[in-house]
């Protein structure tokens, strides 16, 4: 009861935010009034005591998805779009909030509708969390009860990555990512690059490493991983690198291949895709969170250094 | 000793409210960007170190204790790069009013 006035005003604010997000007329605005609401969902969160899920929503939900509208934003208005294409159809939007208002209303209905107690399989969940040498019940749902359903993300990321490649017209294909950054030593960005950036890669390392009994886990770690390398190229310090690298091509296979590759392994220790033998689930898990974390890492920075615009012949 | 500690918190973190209320109202009522960009950094930098402080009477461990005055640490750092990237982007005149 303690905190129920809190939990009004902050319901109250998540759905002023988020009718702001809808009626502001900038693209720009929009934007970041969608980050805001992202950070006071993250709230709400921290409230439900679903501390990986805030982390999730702030870094993931928030940040970077936030950077890509952003990016986007600036996109549509330095190509100038008309105004018309901004500007759906009453029609369109009509059908566009019908759906919103059926969606919310079903997960509304599904919710009240719960029988009490709601069914859950957190007991299950923690009763064979010794068996995958976890301590982190999410941790074990993610990479061992529910490791394919992690494997699919990390691929459906991959492909994402590709479909923002394949928007470069075939003359700048394979070159670099995104307009140059010239490097400044005065500016404020380059230090706050220069100071940041060894904090934040080890806060990142450290986020995925305490996934294992601890809220945190490679999606979280590496958005902050990703967001480190996107500082220090939006700072000019390192070039994005030519997407037809091939170091960066590994980097970016290399999590998904070895999560495969462990998954088949499963097929002859355990039985099953992506069952673990009962001693080495550990080592099994740790062997796929590693490289898992750098390749997503490598993808989400990529992702919003947008698809090659310079040539690799200059 | 408890509630001295609960009275030290409250009071630093109502001082902290407080100068988030004044940093806001600078950012509303103020005339243009820099001397927007001057209420809320100043004002902001000071109301988080106010309630970090204030929370600093309640941490537990010191390991607690010094993660939130990295938080502080951190939010400075973010504040004042923030602040001097916008003002840089108005002198060049690509913000405007």
């Amino acid at each position: 009861m303690d905190h129920l006035v809190f939990d009004i005003v902050l319901a109250a604010l998540i759905v002023g935010v988020a009718a702001w997000t809808n009626v502001a007329r900038d693209t720009l605005a929009a934007v970041i009034a969608f980050v805001a609401c992202g950070l006071l969902l993250a709230l709400v969160w921290v409230r439900l005591v679903a501390p990986d899920v805030a982390l999730t929503e702030a870094a993931l939900g928030s940040g970077l998805t936030g950077g890509l509208l952003l990016g986007a934003s600036l996109r549509v208005r330095r190509t100038g779009t008309p105004a018309a294409a901004e500007q759906p159809s009453t029609s369109l939007r009509v059908a566009a909030a019908g759906m919103c208002i059926a969606v919310t209303a079903g997960l509304a209905g599904i919710v009240l509708l719960l029988p009490e107690p709601a069914p859950t399989l957190a007991a299950s969940a923690l009763a064979n969390m010794a068996a995958t040498g976890l301590g982190n019940p999410v941790t074990a749902v993610l990479m061992a009860y529910r490791a394919i359903d992690t494997l699919l993300e990390v691929v459906v990321l991959l492909f994402a990555l590709l479909g923002v490649w394949s928007l470069a017209p075939d003359r700048v294909w394979g070159g670099f990512p995104g307009p140059r950054h010239r490097p400044d030593p005065d500016k404020p960005l380059a230090f706050v690059a220069q100071l940041l950036v060894p904090v934040g890669i080890l806060v990142g390392i450290h986020i995925f490493w305490i996934g294992s009994v601890a809220p945190g886990g490679e999606f979280q770690g590496a958005t902050i991983l990703a967001a480190m390398w996107i500082l220090t190229m939006l700072a000019g310090l390192v070039g994005a690198p030519a997407v037809s690298r091939r170091w960066l091509r590994f980097l970016l296979v290399g999590g998904p291949a070895v999560f495969v590759a462990i998954g088949l392994v499963g097929f002859a220790a355990a039985g099953a895709f992506l069952a673990y033998p009962k001693d080495y689930a550990k080592l099994m898990i740790l062997s796929i969170e590693v490289p898992l974390t750098l390749s997503i890492a490598g993808m989400l920075a990529l992702l919003v250094a947008g698809p090659p615009e310079r040539t690799l012949q200059r | 000793m408890s509630l001295a500690l609960d009275a030290l918190t409250i009071g630093a973190v109502c001082a902290g409210a407080f100068f988030f209320m004044a940093g806001t109202v600078g950012l509303l009522r103020f005339p243009d960007t820099l001397s927007r960009l001057h209420a809320l950094t100043k004002a902001d930098n000071l109301g988080l170190g106010l309630i970090v402080l204030g929370l600093l009477f309640q941490a537990e461990a010191p390991f607690l204790a010094l993660k939130l005055v990295g938080v502080w640490l951190l939010g400075l750092l973010a504040g004042a790069t923030v602040a001097q990237l916008i003002a840089q982007a108005v002198q060049r005149g690509r913000l405007h009013e």
